[in-house]
């Protein structure tokens, strides 16, 4: 099957970026509710954004 | 403050329409030039495709541009750089005798190519022998040059020793107030020190690691920062750099640690005995996995990030008009400015994961 592994690294790609963006929500939604806890919440999301990032990264060049 | 608005708003228009007018002179004289001499649209796709990667690799001269001249002739601007080869003794001529991969270079009694960014030995004609998978079947000498990303590195090093130890020097004169770069730095590193080290290593150990943390830290973003000049350096995008400073955080890691961290790789305290075998082998294995992460987000953040600019600057070359000019270039800014972002998001996102290792690495646990 030629080309499977692109479809794979895409659906890798969605997972990645539906992951960073409920981090990011949730992160704002945080931020709303408790503003003088946002430096930390902001470090907090920056590390996941950049663990999932990771894996997002490793599929592309996998392929 | 409405005329404020029209008298810019109006600035803007003429602008704009002032580009459009140039452009459209420019494609007159291109579309003359496309009659006789202008390559195909497949042609300058595959040009671009070609140049991308070629940007991304190291080289054995430091070359700030090329051109092809109206007599065919390749003209590289640049200064080359000295070639260091290891084949039975040591041999060294500078980069200038490779003419871009075009002449072969006499050493002694050796003869050497450069193709596609390796040296080769040859005989005295250069003929390079390939396999069926285009591979070179020639010898390889060991290639200790100084290569483009290895000049970069060295004079980011004597930036950041000549910046550092002067502000040091007048801190240690203890004036109340820091003047020049110590001004626009010292917020930076209070910042690594207050809001990096000290909660992640814990009060007690932070000292330790606060000279390699800041070093880290302003290493990969300076050099980060060099990668968006039109300098064409790029060396955070080298795995081997990004494997060497993971490689630094590693070693700290493991041979910092105290007692705890070791007794939580293999004997996890408080889970049951048949669980402990099954997670000491998961847990020995994410040491390696937590360095090797730090080496391929670094690497390929920065690969991709330059990828999508270069492809974004070379639909100008693609399209050639008005349209495509101004869209790649509006593009390629907006994504400029956003690479800026990430030059320091990385920079900082690697330090801080450094800072989380070590925490867990002299951490001391209590267990009741």
């Amino acid at each position: 099957m030629e080309g499977l592994n692109f479809i794979g690294a895409g659906l890798v790609v969605i997972g990645a970026g539906i992951g960073i963006g409920q981090i990011g929500g949730k992160a704002m939604e945080a931020i709303a509710r408790q503003p003088e806890a946002t430096g930390k919440i902001q470090t907090a999301m920056l590390i996941a954004a950049a663990l999932i990032e990771g894996i997002g990264f490793a599929a592309l060049f996998a392929v | 403050m409405h005329r404020k608005i029209t008298v810019k708003a109006l600035t803007l228009v003429f602008f704009l329409f002032s580009i459009a007018i140039f452009a459209n002179d420019d494609r007159k004289t291109i579309d003359e030039k496309t009659l006789h001499t202008e390559k195909t649209k497949e042609q300058r796709e595959k040009e671009v495709e070609e140049y991308i990667p070629h940007h991304l690799l190291d080289s054995h001269d430091f070359s700030l541009f090329s051109y092809t001249s109206d007599e065919g002739e390749h003209i590289y601007v640049g200064f080359p750089l000295p070639v260091i080869l290891w084949d039975d003794g040591l041999t060294i001529f500078m980069s200038s005798k490779f003419h871009h991969g075009e002449t072969v270079a006499k050493s002694g009694e050796n003869y050497y190519k450069l193709d596609h960014g390796k040296i080769y030995k040859t005989d005295a004609a250069g003929t390079i022998i390939f396999d069926e998978a285009h591979h070179a079947t020639n010898t390889k000498p060991l290639d200790f040059s100084i290569t483009k990303n290895v000049f970069t590195v060295m004079m980011v090093g004597l930036l950041m020793f000549f910046m550092f130890s002067r502000m040091a020097r007048a801190y240690k004169k203890n004036e109340s107030m820091p003047k020049g770069m110590g001004r626009l730095l010292e917020p930076i590193v209070i910042y690594i020190r207050d809001d990096i080290a000290r909660p992640n290593i814990g009060e007690k150990h932070y000292k330790r690691y606060m000279s390699y943390l800041l070093t880290v830290f302003f290493f990969i973003w300076i050099i980060n920062l060099f990668g968006l000049t039109p300098l064409g350096i790029n060396v955070t995008n080298n795995i081997a750099i990004t494997f060497c400073l993971a490689i630094l955080t590693y070693l700290l890691t493991t041979f910092t640690a105290k007692k705890d961290y070791w007794k939580h790789i293999f004997w996890m305290p408080g889970v049951p005995t048949p669980m402990k075998f099954i997670l000491m082998p998961i847990e020995l294995l994410g040491t390696f996995i937590k360095p090797f992460s730090l080496m391929i987000r670094l690497y390929a953040n920065i690969t991709a990030g330059h990828i999508v600019l270069m492809s974004i600057l070379g639909m100008i070359f693609i399209a050639q008009n008005w349209l495509g000019g101004s869209l790649s270039f509006l593009l390629a800014m907006v994504l400029g400015i956003l690479e800026l972002l990430v030059a320091a998001l990385q920079a900082y996102i690697f330090t801080m994961l450094s800072a989380l290792y070590f925490g867990s690495a002299v951490e001391e646990h209590d267990h009741h």
